[in-house]
Order: C-alpha cells, then structure tokens, then sequence
C-alpha cells in the first residue's frame, strides 16, 4: 500500500480481520443474516453498506464540530436515512427485481450498528480522511462476511453461484448430481445463516486464540 | 377477529422478529447474558412497537402512501411521497422513543427505572424500525391490525431474548470449546431455536398463502419431469383407453 501510510492501512486492513464488525465487534448482524441465501444480493447488500458508511462517516466527520452531544443520535439517523433513501431509490431504479429480494431490508441499513457504532466510536473524533477509510475498511470487513456465508449458503443450498449453476443440473442429473448429489435445503432456511456464522466465528478464534472469550 | 388471532400468532411464532427474519440481533446478542436484563429489555421493545406501529401505520396511510394526501384537497391526488418512508419512520421512532421516556420518568418511575438504559437503545433497534418496514410491505390494512401487529411482534421478540438468556445463563456449566465459548455458541443455539421455531410454519396453512402452494406445486411437477422410459410407457399404458392419441404415443415409443 503505497498510497496509504502504514496507520491508515492498518485502519483498512484491520477490520477485515481481527477486528472485524460482525465476528469480534458483533455489529450490523440484523441485515446479515437475513438476506445471504443468494451470492448476488450479500454483494449488493455489501456495497450498499460501503456506500452509506463511507459517506456517512465523510459527512459526520465533517459535521463533528457544529453538531451539538445532546441531539447527535438524531442528526446521525438524518443523515444515515438520507443516504440509505438514496440506494434504495439508485436500487429501484436499476435493480428492481434484486430490490425485491432485499426489501424492507435495505432500509434496515439505517439501523444497522455498524453504522452508528462507526459514527459514534470513529467518525465523532476524527478526520474526513480517516474517517472515510475507516469507513471503507469497516464496510468492506461486513462485506466479506456477507459474502463467504452468501457464498457457502448458494453453493450448497442450490448449487449455483451468482445463478450459474457450477455442481450440474439435478434435474438432468449432469455434474456432481451424476453421482448421486443432492442439494442441502438447510441451507436455503434462515436459521442456517445463524450456524454458518457461528462455523465462521469458531474457525477464526482456533486460529487466532487471543481473540477466545473467557467462559 | 379471526383475522386478529391469526395475525397475532403468526408474528409470535411463524414470523418471528429473531428467528425469521433476523430483527434486532444485535441488542439480542448484547444485552442476552442474564434472564432478568433481557425481561426488562423484551419489555420495552414490546412497548415501543406497540406505540409506532400504529403510529406509523397513520403515517403511511394519510401522508405517505401514493395519493394518501388526497384529504388535503385535489390538487394533493398524485402525490406520491412513500421514498420519505425511511427518513419519516425513523424520526417517528426516535421521537417517540424520547416521548415515551418522558412520560414513563414522570408517571411510572417504577417501570422507568426497570428500563433504565434500554428505553434510549430501542431507537437504534432494527427490529423497531423493522417491524415499520414490514407493517408497510404486507401492507396490514386497518389501525387496531397495526397495533396487534406491533404487540405480538413484540411479544415474539421477548420471548426470544428471554429464552436464549435462560439458556446462555446455564451454558456456563457446561463444557463448550474454548473457540465458541461466548458468542460462537450463541449463534449456533440460536440457529438451532430457529429451526424448531420453523416447525411452526404448518400451524396455519389455510389461504393466507396462495403463491407459497402454487410454487410447491410447480416444483413438484419440474421434479416429476425426468421420468424413465419405462415409467412413461407405463403412464401412456394407463391412459391408453381414454384418449385415442395415447395409441399413437405408445406405437411410436415401442
């Protein structure tokens, strides 16, 4: 990272991994989880929220002097539902059937904790610039957790990726289903978002202990 | 009022705030270590949804639905304002929240105090916001639906976060790899409690849901499409002395 001094990579980097928003901080599980049985919408999902957080923390850090403490929770809401009418409305526009699938989800971004909890924890006390990459560093920590369960829930929930069918058709019984493959339905229910989080949780923690609660 | 029971348990049980659709996971993952915390928590969700679904029903249907204005005159007919949905439900929620707690301190501060600190969080709870959100995409068409509505969500919701602090209050006892202990295990449990809950979907299968046997039926027929040659000379065979092509059919395969 050339462009980056080595404490703004850290901001970046270090939310995709130890410190990441859903699997150590537990923010923004809400929309998470609902909405991952498909790869295509965890992307959109994702950069929705990469969208909103990078802007909002731009705005609030830019705002962090004028806003007054007491009334702070509402001009963040302001500004987090300005931002989120915008994607829905961008969404709708080019995107309706993928609206649909996310719907009233999308406007739950506003209530996602990640973006409070950034504005409030980062935003509040910082810069434009740092805020931003903590913003992006943030959302893009969300993101890849959307994706690796959006992933692993199509793949093995229907056998499809993006909608391409990658294992064969089960129908024809080509590929894998040749020999004898079925497609787990567990997958494709809400509570298996749950399990694949808490898989993903458990395999991040054995390989880096420091990060075990203690009982 | 069969409409009001059957509303009533489907938000309990089948559209579960938590473990259907996910609504307010992150209060429920926080704020779930002691039974008595989450009773007091449940109960003000309970609360809160219960004075902004209604209102925000009102909301929907005289400001912002597409010509809801239309009792502000003729010219108001083609107004259509239902993009300020988001911006007006929140700062609905968030003014509520404040005035609930003002009036709370000042006539019950018994039950303020029980509260505490919950009654300010609930503004950022997705399953506030959400149970809005849902109020209006399924589009429940009269007030007292709306309340019920925003009761017995919230009562799903409670007994969520009390069930899942019961069990997260024993788990201390009990032997659980040091790489899940805490929030691993959470979410395995609470996916567990949510394919029990699942169950729960064969409760009502009247015609409340039309589409969902529609696709099970289509499913069911693309299922039945690959059939072997042998079991299409058989079904040909059977209805050969019904319909006079089915000769014609039977000829050609053999």
């Amino acid at each position: 990272m050339g462009l980056l001094s080595k404490k703004d990579a850290k901001l970046v980097l270090d939310p995709l991994a130890d410190n990441n928003p859903i699997t150590i901080q537990v923010l923004g599980i809400c929309s998470a989880l609902a909405i991952t049985a498909e790869l295509k919408a965890s992307l959109v999902m994702a950069f929705s929220v990469l969208f909103v957080l990078g802007a909002g923390n731009v705005v609030i850090s830019l705002l962090r002097n004028v806003i007054p403490s007491k009334i702070r929770i509402i001009v963040q809401l302001v500004v987090v539902a300005t931002l989120v009418i915008i994607v829905d409305q961008v969404l709708k526009a080019f995107a309706y059937e993928l609206s649909k699938t996310l719907s009233v989800f999308v406007g739950l971004i506003i209530t996602n904790c990640i973006i409070m909890g950034r504005f409030e924890a980062f935003a509040l006390g910082n810069g434009p610039w740092k805020s931003f990459l903590d913003g992006i560093g943030n959302a893009l920590g969300y993101g890849v957790i959307l994706v690796i369960i959006g992933f692993f829930r199509e793949l093995l929930g229907s056998g499809t990726l993006l909608g391409n069918a990658v294992l064969g058709d089960p129908i024809a019984k080509t590929g894998l289903y040749a020999y004898g493959y079925e497609n787990n339905g567990f997958m494709i229910i809400p509570p298996a978002a749950l399990i694949v989080v808490g898989i993903i949780i458990w395999v991040q923690r054995s390989r880096n202990p420091q990060l075990i609660e203690e009982a | 009022m069969l409409e009001h029971l059957e509303l009533f348990f489907k938000s309990i049980f089948i559209d579960n705030m938590v473990f259907a659709v996910f609504l307010g996971m992150c209060s429920y993952l926080a704020v779930s270590k002691k039974v008595s915390t989450a009773v007091g928590l449940g109960a003000a969700v309970i609360f809160v949804l219960a004075v902004t679904v209604p209102m925000n029903w009102l909301l929907d249907q005289y400001v912002l639905q597409p010509g809801a204005l239309a009792w502000l005159g003729e010219e108001f007919v083609d107004y259509d304002l239902s993009f300020l949905s988001f911006i007006l439900f929140i700062a609905t929620i968030a003014t509520m929240v404040q005035l609930v707690e003002i009036v709370v301190e000042k006539f019950a501060p018994a039950l303020y105090n029980s509260l505490g600190i919950f009654l300010p969080l609930i503004a950022v709870n997705c399953a506030i916001l959400g149970g809005s959100l849902f109020m209006q995409a399924r589009e429940i068409p009269s007030l007292a639906l709306a309340f019920n509505y925003g009761v017995s969500s919230g009562i799903g919701w409670f007994l969520a976060i009390v069930a899942i602090a019961a069990i997260r209050e024993k788990i201390r006892y009990s032997a659980v790899p040091a790489p899940l202990r805490g929030l691993g295990i959470t979410f395995i449990i609470t996916g567990l409690m949510g394919i029990g809950f699942q169950s729960f979907g064969g409760m009502l299968t009247g015609d409340n849901e039309p589409p969902l046997v529609e696709e099970t039926v289509v499913e069911a027929a693309e299922f039945e499409a690959p059939i072997t040659s042998d079991e299409l000379n058989e079904l040909t065979g059977l209805e050969a002395e019904e319909t006079p092509d089915a000769e014609e059919t039977i000829a050609s395969i053999n």
